[in-house]
C-alpha cells in the first residue's frame, strides 16, 4: 500500500465525533501541518488525547480556540487560556490526567493491555471514582487503556514504508500515540526512500504507520 | 525577590550528591541548576524526554526541538540522551530518579504537597508533578516561606487539592531548612539574619527545633 498521500486524502479521513491522539509537548514535536488540515476539514465535536492543549495563539491550540473539541484528555492546560475558559463555561469537558499515567494509558492501548496500575494520584482527587487495586499491601489506581480513531504524529525523518526517526525532545508522545490509533498519520521534516534509514536507527517501525503527508 | 530565589535554590543545590539523577520543576526550581558545584556530576532529567539538560542557549541559537518541560529553550550536554514520554516516566516512577525539586502552593507536616490547582481560580493541570512527587526517591520543596499576603505556606494540613500525599522530605525557604519526619517538622537550619522565633511565627504548623541548629546564607 502506498502510504505517501496528499492533503486532500488526509482531509477526507477526518470526521465529526472522532477521537484523536496528537503527539507533541506544548509546541515541541507538534504535527502542525496535519492540525491545519484537520482544522480545514471542518471536523468538530472531537475528543483530543494529548499531553496539553498548546498555546491559544498557535496552530495546535486552535483546535480549542475554534471550538472543535467536545472533550480533552490532557495533563496540562495552563498554556492555553481558552481551554480553561471553555471548561469553566461548561463548553468543553476536560479530563486532567497525570502525565505519566496518561502516557502509560496510551501505551497500554497500543500494546493490548487491560490497563496499568499506578500509585500516582493515590491520596488526591485523581483517585476519586477510580478503581483502587491492592497489590502486596499497596494501593494502586487502575488506569484504563486509551485508544483513538486517528493519531497525528510528527517525525523528523520518515521513509516511504513509514519507518520513523524523531529529533531530540520532539519525540515525547509521538512514538506512543503512533501505536494506539486505528489510523496513524505522519508528518515528517524529511521523507526518504526505503533503505535510506538504517534499520538500527528506526524509532517507530513502519508497520504502525498508515499515511505520510507528502511534501 | 531575586535574592530570595537565589538563596533558596543555592541552598537546595548543596543537597544534591555526586551521581544523582535530578528533575527540577518549572519556575524557581529550575534555578537550582545554576548553583550545582562543578565538583559533582549531576544528570538533569526533563520529563518531556531527555537527560543531560544543559544551560539556556545564547539568543539566536535556540532549537525548537530542545526545550525543557516548561517549553523553554535549553541545551543537551555531551552524553545526554533523548527518549519518548513512556521511557521518561519509567525513569520517574520506576525508582531511577534520585531527587525532584518542586514548587508549592502549600506543604504540610505530613509531607503532603499542594501545587497544581486553586479551585475556581487556577486550574493549569498537574502535568508531571504528581508522578514526580510519587516517583522520586527524594522530594525537596522550594518555596517562599509565606504567600505574597504573608500567609503561611507551611501548614498543619493543606486545604488545597493535593498533588501527592506524604511524599515531601524537605522544605527549603528563604528563612529555613525544614525536614519532614514521621514525628513532624524539624527545623534544622535558619537563614542568617532571622531567628527561630520569626520562623515559628511565620509557619502554620508546629516546628521541632534541631539540637544541632545551623545557619545558612
Amino acid at each position: 500500500m502506498a502510504k505517501l498521500v496528499n492533503k486532500d486524502k488526509i482531509k477526507s479521513l477526518f470526521a465529526d465525533e472522532q477521537s484523536l491522539m496528537v503527539g507533541g509537548f506544548i509546541e515541541s514535536g507538534v504535527p502542525a501541518e496535519l492540525i491545519k488540515i484537520l482544522l480545514d476539514s471542518g471536523a468538530r465535536d472531537l475528543t483530543l488525547i494529548a499531553n496539553d492543549t498548546g498555546f491559544d495563539d498557535k496552530t495546535f491550540g486552535q483546535l480549542v480556540v475554534e471550538k472543535r473539541l467536545k472533550k480533552a484528555i490532557v495533563s496540562h492546560i495552563g498554556t492555553n487560556r481558552e481551554t480553561g475558559k471553555q471548561m469553566n463555561a461548561g463548553e468543553l469537558e476536560v479530563e486532567l490526567t497525570p502525565q505519566g499515567t496518561l502516557i502509560e494509558q496510551i501505551r497500554a492501548g497500543g500494546a493490548g493491555l487491560g490497563g496499568i496500575l499506578t500509585q500516582t494520584g493515590i491520596g488526591t482527587t485523581v483517585a476519586e471514582d477510580q478503581r483502587i487495586i491492592e497489590v502486596d499491601g499497596e494501593d494502586y489506581i487502575l488506569a484504563r487503556p486509551l485508544q483513538a480513531d486517528i493519531a497525528l504524529v510528527k517525525a523528523w525523518k520518515a521513509d516511504k514504508k513509514g519507518n520513523l526517526i524523531y529529533r531530540y525532545a520532539a519525540r515525547n508522545f509521538n512514538p506512543i500515540v503512533a501505536t494506539a490509533a486505528d489510523i496513524v498519520i505522519v508528518e515528517a521534516d524529511e521523507i526518504l526512500e526505503v533503505g535510506e534509514i538504517d534499520s538500527n536507527q528506526v524509532m517507530t517501525p513502519g508497520l504502525f504507520v498508515d499515511y505520510i503527508l507528502e511534501k | 525577590m531575586s535574592d530570595i530565589r537565589e538563596r533558596i535554590t543555592r541552598r537546595i543545590a548543596q543537597e544534591l550528591k555526586d551521581g544523582e539523577v535530578v528533575n527540577l520543576g518549572i519556575g524557581m526550581p529550575t534555578m537550582v541548576a545554576d548553583y550545582i558545584s562543578d565538583d559533582i556530576d549531576i544528570t538533569l532529567q526533563t520529563e518531556n524526554g531527555f537527560v543531560g539538560v544543559g544551560p539556556t542557549p545564547p539568543e539566536g541559537e535556540e532549537d525548537p526541538d530542545i526545550v525543557n518541560a516548561g517549553g523553554q529553550p535549553v541545551t543537551i550536554k555531551d552524553g545526554g540522551a533523548c527518549f519518548d514520554s513512556a521511557t521518561s516516566f519509567t525513569i520517574i516512577r520506576g525508582g531511577h530518579l534520585d531527587t525532584t525539586v518542586l514548587g508549592a502552593l502549600q506543604v504540610d507536616e505530613k509531607g503532603n504537597l499542594a501545587n497544581w490547582m486553586i479551585p475556581g481560580k487556577l486550574v493549569p493541570g498537574m502535568g508531571g508533578a504528581m508522578d514526580l512527587t510519587v516517583g522520586a526517591k527524594q522530594v525537596i520543596v522550594a518555596t517562599t516561606h509565606t504567600t505574597k499576603k504573608g500567609d503561611p505556606k507551611i501548614l498543619k494540613e493543606c486545604d488545597l487539592p493535593l498533588t501527592a500525599a506524604g511524599e515531601v522530605d524537605m522544605i527549603v525557604t528563604e528563612l529555613a531548612v525544614i525536614k519532614i519526619t514521621d514525628k513532624g517538622l524539624f527545623l534544622t537550619e535558619i537563614a542568617e539574619g532571622t531567628s527561630v522565633e520569626e520562623v515559628k511565627a511565620r509557619t502554620g504548623a508546629k516546628l521541632k527545633v534541631s539540637t544541632d541548629l545551623k545557619t545558612f546564607k
